[in-house]
């Protein structure tokens, strides 16, 4: 993506962007905000404290057609290892494409929007994904509609969901991961509670030509400040959550990746669709034997940061490599280095004691429970 | 003042070169939280790394501009890395370092050309 051969697409509001400052990088093929005159470190605080403003309009947006919503159910649930057909109206989850192999495509949220299924992929995967439904779905009657007219807003921390309902009330009555319309600044948008920092908040999938009013209305908002790529980084890896390509990607299961919590009893041994998904021999193996190594949180104990790539060892000199950090960096709510990484499962347990080297240097990190900070969805 | 391309700047007292990072580097870096400064005593040659500083997002290298002895370092910083961004040219200096001649700081930039140079 960023060999420069590429076209670098520009956001439908990267004007506004730029009005109000921001750095922009090129971030999966897209001129990305990475962060505004305030920094990371002040646009991360003021997301836990207020609320953040996201435009993350470079995630795919795809909506799959059927003559029912259950047909596309069933279809998608041949590429995931989800629950699709028990996803009640109105309600979403998180999902993720597998492989024969038993790695992990792309992670994804699913919505049951009624007559459809809407679904908001990875940016860096969405050609692929598209690639793969467009292959697959249409023999077994679905309707693969790419979503290229809409930007994607995410609204995210403890006051979102009042700053959401200042401009539509029926925002109150949404639940987390629950889905529907709100009519914003006269604007009718789909909008999911959910997002990628671990608060409450919203995203909104809101027109093109609506997108200015919607994004300025909610800027209008005083609580409401603009957040960059930078502070949404080290808000989900706080969070515990996982970034394609780094955290999780085509050699990681979902055994390994501990995601296994997404995929339902109805999807397992013994379950009523069991299997049915590409790479179900690795994962249901894994599911019965346990997977040979772990993805698990990581607390440096020193003031330096351990970054995606630092070596994990099982002792201070010489020893094993057991592990690698696959991100890391510093968590400005938690005020001390954080990362996750994979590690052999027999070093895996909370309190295991390792080393990670940086620069030369093995320093102390301890396995450790995830989320560094506490999930504050509206359940 | 003297600067160099890599955005430190330089401050002759004495016969002790006091060494920090500009404004400018600071806005690019973003708020640090992490600083790694050499051990006092150590012999140190020109464009050798001897500081690390990381920001939320990503470390950067902070190289000796001269042949020399540190002979004094920061250890605020160390304390509380927020400083180099509030006061990157005055309290928040980096390290002393004792050079063979301290007129080899003329080679580097005055304020106007390092101006130029970032502008």
């Amino acid at each position: 993506m960023d060999d420069g051969t590429q076209t670098i697409a520009t956001l439908p509001l990267a004007r506004a962007h730029i009005d109000a400052g921001a750095r922009m990088v090129p971030f999966a093929g897209y001129s990305m905000p990475v962060q505004y005159p305030t920094g990371v470190m002040a646009e991360h605080q003021h997301t836990r404290a207020h609320c953040g403003l996201f435009d993350v309009s470079h995630m795919g947006q795809v909506i799959l057609w059927a003559e029912t919503v259950e047909a596309a159910a069933r279809a998608l649930e041949t590429l995931v290892p989800v629950d699709v057909l028990g996803l009640g109206e109105g309600r979403q989850r998180y999902g993720f494409f597998t492989n024969d192999s038993g790695g992990i495509l792309d992670d994804l949220m699913i919505a049951n929007r009624g007559d459809h299924l809407f679904l908001v992929v990875n940016a860096a995967c969405k050609a692929n994904d598209i690639g793969l439904m467009r292959a697959a779905l249409p023999p077994l009657g679905v309707e693969v509609e790419v979503i290229e007219d809409r930007v994607l807003l995410a609204v995210q921390g403890p006051e979102a969901g009042a700053v959401v309902a200042a401009l539509d009330p029926q925002a109150d009555d949404m639940r987390f991961m629950d889905v529907g319309g709100l009519t914003l600044a006269g604007a009718k948008v789909w909008v999911s509670r959910s997002g990628y920092t671990g608060e409450d908040g919203f995203e909104i999938s809101v027109q093109v030509s609506q997108a200015r009013t919607v994004f300025d209305a909610l800027c209008a908002d005083e609580r409401v400040a603009l957040i960059g790529l930078g502070a949404r980084d080290s808000l989900r890896l706080e969070a515990g959550l996982c970034l394609y390509g780094h955290d999780i990607d085509t050699a990681t299961s979902p055994v390994e990746a501990r995601l296994t919590w997404a995929m339902q009893k109805v999807r397992r041994p013994g379950g009523d669709r069991s299997g049915g998904f590409p790479g179900e021999a690795r994962i249901f193996k894994e599911l019965e034997d346990g997977a040979r190594r772990a993805r698990v949180g990581l607390r440096p104990e020193a003031r330096a940061p351990m970054r995606e790539g630092v070596p994990l060892f099982d002792a201070e000199q010489g020893g094993t490599q057991v592990g690698q950090v696959t991100s890391g960096g510093f968590g400005p709510s938690v005020i001390h280095p954080v990362a996750m990484g994979y590690v052999d499962a027999a070093f895996a347990d909370t309190d295991t004691a390792l080393w990670g080297e940086v620069r030369g240097k093995r320093l102390p990190v301890r396995v450790t429970a995830l989320p560094f900070t506490p999930l504050r969805f509206k359940r | 003042m003297k600067y160099t391309e890599e955005h430190e700047w330089l401050r002759v007292e004495g016969d002790i070169i006091v060494v920090g990072v500009t404004e400018y580097a600071v806005t690019q870096l973003g708020d640090l939280v992490f600083v790694e400064l050499p051990d006092v005593g150590r012999q140190v040659s020109r464009d050798e790394d001897i500081v690390v500083i990381e920001s939320v997002k990503a470390a950067s290298d902070i190289l000796a501009p001269l042949d020399g002895e540190v002979v004094e370092v920061n250890e605020a910083i160390v304390e509380d890395p927020a400083m180099v961004n509030s006061d990157p040219t005055g309290a928040a200096w980096f390290f002393k370092m004792k050079v063979p001649d301290t007129s080899a700081v003329d080679q580097f930039m005055d304020e106007d050309a390092y101006k130029a140079l970032i502008d």
